[in-house]
């Protein structure tokens, strides 16, 4: 995987978000969306080193989960649209969505829920002798519920495959993380399961890839989880609307000259940067088709709402 | 040939058909391995299927709920045990926002088949908080299905239901009907989701009730049939899915019904069967729906403070009275 590889892939994100926002913007996204604008390393780095059977779960700012594990791109837009040709027929749109063909687990609304559903999927990787593991991402507020302790500790003395990845991207919704806790990492909490915890730059995604490696082949070894905490910052607020008064002024400017894909176009020379400017092109056009596809779909016909209840 | 054998052992024979049957199926929960389960459900179990199939988990209800969920997501059968239903609430998270949502919410892509077995209701001694009777929570949730046997036999045919079902099933069994024996028919075939059934036949009025209700309700009705009024009862068995056309088609013979539950009066479910007759069997009622409940308040632990709380036959009695007065 080169440099290109990797720009090539956080941009598809970037862009699918930045998309979804004026999309929003000209009222074709109903409800709030939660983007990952400047969080596109950790997925793109962890990607690197699942393989097709591993399970993948996410939070609401999930959409580069999603898109990292190969989820269709014009069903992403049909699903946050409201439209028929939906991931989930309509039923989930942007905070939970899931895709079970890419053994996309999902994602969760409920901060820190998904991350004992992800302990049940290594259950089953445990249980078929796979090698499979399961992947969990929470941002750093979640590391709070009780959800995540009971299903770490759960997960430890099972010594199940999970690998749970903290983005920590500062702020816990509104809130900055700090305030919240007493650790100076979240991942310092690793001790307290008894299993191994590392702090990493979540924005290389090749450090990422590293400490996902090491993770994982524990996991599929069957010696247990891990906690990856991937340091990164959000360029964008908690959700659609939010104005980020909370936020230090010139914040959000500094973090722009630190964030993934301006890291890669920094470091590029003249070829790379040629390259990256035709990925850019790509991208956009890949970005405009699926959402022009998601277009031509219907919205759900009323008529089948109780479907999908039962068995 | 139908065995006798007491309600809680009727668990321990399904579950260890369950087991037996698919090697995807996984049990799990508190103390129910080397243990054999706190009131002996899974005696015997851990010895026979080892620990990859049943397995002893941590006191945190969430935590294995959600593991519940995600691998029965992903391939596994797991029936997840939670010892007292009154601790399903520091789990209603997954329950609710998680476990019941889940086939829903993908659109069918994903599904949940799952088993959430618990036991419920009052015994002498027992607090407010390993006492209570709580199945409405669930019926009131789209997507999960809810069985409340009331026999040996409907325990072991019921839960295999459950477990054979490809929808989230919460089975909540009655403790204090544990120790009671009846012909349990190990080798019938499965049954399908559903179903209510008359268990006395009458002309005069309907009591319908559920899970330890349903032995109260036939004495009551064997009391009143000293005196010359027969009162058919109906087990409603599952609330969800509903089979109300069992209680119309009574109702339609009787003209007069009571609904009896140990849950708490308010928002109980015997409110939507009295809903639901109002509404459908309106023109074939007599009198009106009486509702036998506990009242409104917590449970009790001391026996004489309970006897004050808990539905006996004496209040189903009343209740059938005044509908007929």
């Amino acid at each position: 995987m080169g440099l290109a590889d990797d720009y090539r892939s956080m941009a598809r994100i970037r862009r699918f978000e930045e998309r979804l926002m004026t999309l929003k913007d000209e009222g074709e996204v109903p409800g709030s969306i939660h983007l990952c604008n400047g969080q596109e390393a950790i997925p793109v780095g962890a990607a690197r080193v699942l393989r097709d059977g591993d399970y993948v779960s996410a939070t609401y700012r999930g959409h580069g989960w999603a898109l990292a594990r190969g989820v269709d791109m014009a069903a992403l837009f049909a699903e946050i649209m409201g439209r028929d040709s939906a991931l989930c027929g309509g039923r989930a749109a942007s905070p939970y969505l899931s895709d079970v063909s890419r053994r996309f687990v999902g994602e969760n609304s409920i901060v820190g829920a998904g991350v004992p559903v992800a302990t049940g999927a290594a259950l089953t990787a445990r249980h078929q002798g796979t090698g499979d593991v399961s992947v969990a991402s929470i941002g750093d507020g979640a590391m709070n519920q009780g959800n995540v302790h009971e299903a770490l500790n759960l997960a430890a003395v099972l010594d199940l495959p999970l690998i749970l990845v903290v983005e920590n991207n500062v702020y816990s919704e509104m809130s900055r993380i700090d305030d919240m806790v007493r650790v100076k990492q979240l991942a310092e909490r690793a001790a307290g399961y008894g299993i191994p915890g590392t702090v990493v730059d979540g924005n290389d995604p090749d450090a990422v890839a590293a400490a996902m490696a090491t993770a994982v082949e524990r996991a599929r070894a069957g010696a247990g989880p891990s906690i990856v905490e991937a340091m990164t910052e959000r360029l964008v607020g908690h959700y659609s609307g939010d104005a980020q008064h909370y936020r230090p002024a010139g914040e959000i400017a500094d973090a722009r000259t630190r964030e993934p894909l301006v890291r890669i176009r920094n470091a590029a020379d003249a070829a790379l940067t040629a390259t990256l400017d035709a990925i850019d092109a790509e991208v956009a056009a890949e970005v405009e088709a699926a959402v022009a596809a998601a277009r031509a779909t219907a919205v759900p016909d009323p008529a089948t709402v109780k479907e999908h209840l039962y068995a | 040939m139908p065995e006798s054998l007491r309600y809680i052992q009727a668990v321990n024979h399904a579950l260890a058909w369950a087991l037996d049957s698919r090697d995807d199926t996984v049990y799990f929960g508190e103390d129910v391995a080397l243990p054999g389960g706190p009131f002996g459900a899974t005696k015997g179990l851990h010895k026979r299927f080892g620990d990859r199939r049943i397995f002893d988990t941590p006191i945190s209800e969430t935590g294995f709920l959600g593991m519940a969920l995600g691998s029965a997501m992903t391939g596994l059968r797991p029936i997840a045990e939670i010892m007292y239903a009154d601790f399903a609430f520091v789990a209603m998270g997954q329950i609710v926002n998680q476990i019941a949502n889940t086939r829903y919410s993908s659109g069918g892509r994903w599904t949940a088949p799952l088993v959430i077995r618990m036991q419920q209701g009052y015994s002498p001694g027992a607090c407010a908080q390993h006492s209570q009777s709580i199945e409405a929570y669930f019926a009131h949730t789209p997507g999960l299905r809810v069985a409340l046997p009331s026999n040996p036999d409907d325990a072991y045919q019921m839960l295999r239901t459950a477990v054979t079902s490809d929808d989230p099933v919460v089975v909540a069994e009655a403790r204090m009907l544990y120790p009671t024996r009846g012909e349990v028919r190990l080798d019938a075939p499965v049954e399908p989701v559903g179903g209510a059934k008359v268990v006395r036949a009458g002309t005069d009025a309907t009591v319908v009730a559920w899970s330890r209700l349903v032995p109260v309700a036939v004495d009551a009705a064997n009391q009143l049939a000293a005196e010359g009024i027969e009162v058919e009862v109906v087990d409603l068995r599952w609330l969800n899915p509903l089979d109300f056309d069992t209680v119309a088609a009574s109702v339609g013979r009787t003209g007069r019904l009571v609904v009896a539950h140990e849950a708490n009066l308010t928002g109980g479910f015997g409110a939507e069967i009295a809903a639901r007759a109002a509404d459908e069997c309106f023109a074939d009622l007599r009198a009106p729906v009486r509702r036998v409940a506990a009242p409104d308040v917590p449970m009790p632990a001391a026996p004489s403070l309970q006897a004050a709380v808990v539905p006996e036959a004496a209040a189903v009695v009343d209740a059938v009275r005044r509908t007929l007065a």
